[in-house]
């Protein structure tokens, strides 16, 4: 339980998305005018990375990696079907995307219509896609492990394109240079906030 | 008959199309103005030669994915496009890894997950929705390598300053002569770390935009 809380923390805060690795960086700029359309994103994401990455870790011991179709039958021990990891991954994850559309809209059109276009444009959010290779690369040891990471990933996420809405709303009101406006403070924002965030680097849980 | 053969063939490299290549590179470039495509340029920029292999693997894979899609565009099935797309881009990353893989070991096991990443791209997935669905396959693939390369400038231009400031080499060779460091010039740190080429995005972005005025952002 405690391995799995600080995998939780670590992929919010020391791991997080945005900050460390630059991932899902054009929804994170381009969807974070205002606050409340940012919000709906973020759970989307939060979500959509909560589902994929435990199923594409099932994948990936079950069916993708050396020797990971054994439990078939000894014919299949030294099978290595790691090039298909690609391609099965953005698979799933389109898959995902497109059934977690249509549950929303069946069981909840009003979330439907306030997530609108976001939910379709999650397929190509990098953070997705990161989020099933980084588990695939630290070899997590469990299902618990994968979700945890998966969930905490989206929650920095999360916390990320929230903050930076929220900064973005108010630093309208102050005299940027003109040239600078809009996407390039944006940029040099996010470079502060990631300094800020390398303050977690190193902390050990 | 004969002149509109000619016609063809002239308009390979028409204004239109030159235009096609070259808007990407200044006034329409997916980085500073269509905002696509980012979290590869920042990870991956630290050192020239990564951002070098990232850039042409990226020219590759979106030339091929336009012309590709562009051919296809008429049997693809609105409903489905985007897995098919996907899947598309997948294969010839899939090609592009298995290359690296063979031929730059080190430099793959440098851009680690971020050749994968190629695929959710968005300036790929943004170029084959905007353009290649809609045009033949000639003006798509100029549209692919024209934006790819706008792509790859900004890339090369970060990587330069990242790695000339961080560590003061250029592709690995010492450029900053050992007199400088002798005097007290040290390297900067700071450049290596990943929030420094958000920063350094944002002021070739200021730069851009200061010589064109057109680009400002007035919302």
């Amino acid at each position: 339980m405690e391995e799995l809380a600080s995998i939780f923390v670590r992929s919010i805060f020391i791991d997080n998305m945005v900050f460390a690795y630059f991932l899902g960086m054009c929804s994170y700029l381009a969807v974070s005018r205002t606050v409340n359309t940012s919000v709906g994103l973020g759970f989307a994401v939060i979500f959509v990375l909560g589902i994929t990455v435990p199923i594409n870790f099932l994948l990936e011991n079950y069916v993708l990696g050396k020797g990971a179709l054994s439990w078939l039958g000894s014919g299949f021990a030294d099978v290595d079907l790691s090039f298909l990891t690609f391609i099965m991954f953005i698979a799933i994850i389109a898959a995902m995307v497109q059934l977690v559309e249509m549950i929303i809209e069946k069981f909840s059109p009003t979330l439907y219509s306030s997530l609108g276009i976001f939910l379709p444009l999650i397929a190509v959010n990098c953070a997705i896609l990161g989020g099933s290779l980084f588990m695939q690369e630290r070899n997590y040891a469990n299902l618990a492990e994968a979700t945890a990471f998966g969930l905490g990933s989206g929650v920095g996420w999360f916390l990320a394109i929230v903050g930076i809405a929220a900064i973005r709303e108010k630093i309208r009101y102050s005299a940027v240079p003109a040239p600078l406006r809009g996407l390039g403070i944006t940029f040099i924002i996010t470079g502060l906030m990631g300094i800020a965030f390398m303050s977690f680097m190193g902390i050990e849980l | 008959m004969s002149e509109n053969m000619d016609n063809n063939k002239e308009s390979l490299f028409s204004l239109k199309n030159r235009k096609l290549l070259s808007n990407p590179l200044s006034k329409e470039n997916p980085i500073s103005v269509q905002v696509l495509g980012i979290c590869s340029v920042l990870a991956i920029t630290v050192q020239l030669r990564a951002s070098i292999v990232m850039a042409i693997s990226v020219i590759a894979v979106m030339g091929f994915a336009n012309v590709i899609i562009s051919l296809l565009r008429k049997t693809i099935p609105p409903r489905i496009r985007i897995i098919v797309q996907l899947t598309v881009i997948a294969s010839l990353v899939i090609l592009v890894d298995q290359i690296l893989k063979a031929y730059v070991y080190d430099v793959s096991r440098q851009l680690s997950v971020f050749v994968g990443l190629i695929i959710t791209n968005c300036i790929i997935m943004g170029r084959l929705e905007a353009f290649a669905l809609y045009n033949k396959p000639w003006p798509s693939f100029l549209d692919g390598i024209g934006n790819a390369a706008g792509y790859g400038w900004v890339l090369l231009t970060v990587g330069f300053f990242r790695e000339l400031l961080g560590s003061g080499t250029l592709m690995g060779y010492q450029v900053i002569p050992d007199a400088l460091y002798e005097v007290g010039y040290e390297n900067n740190g700071f450049m290596i770390l990943p929030p420094m080429a958000l920063i350094t995005v944002g002021v070739i972005i200021w730069v851009q935009r200061h010589r064109d005025r057109e680009l400002i952002d007035v919302s």
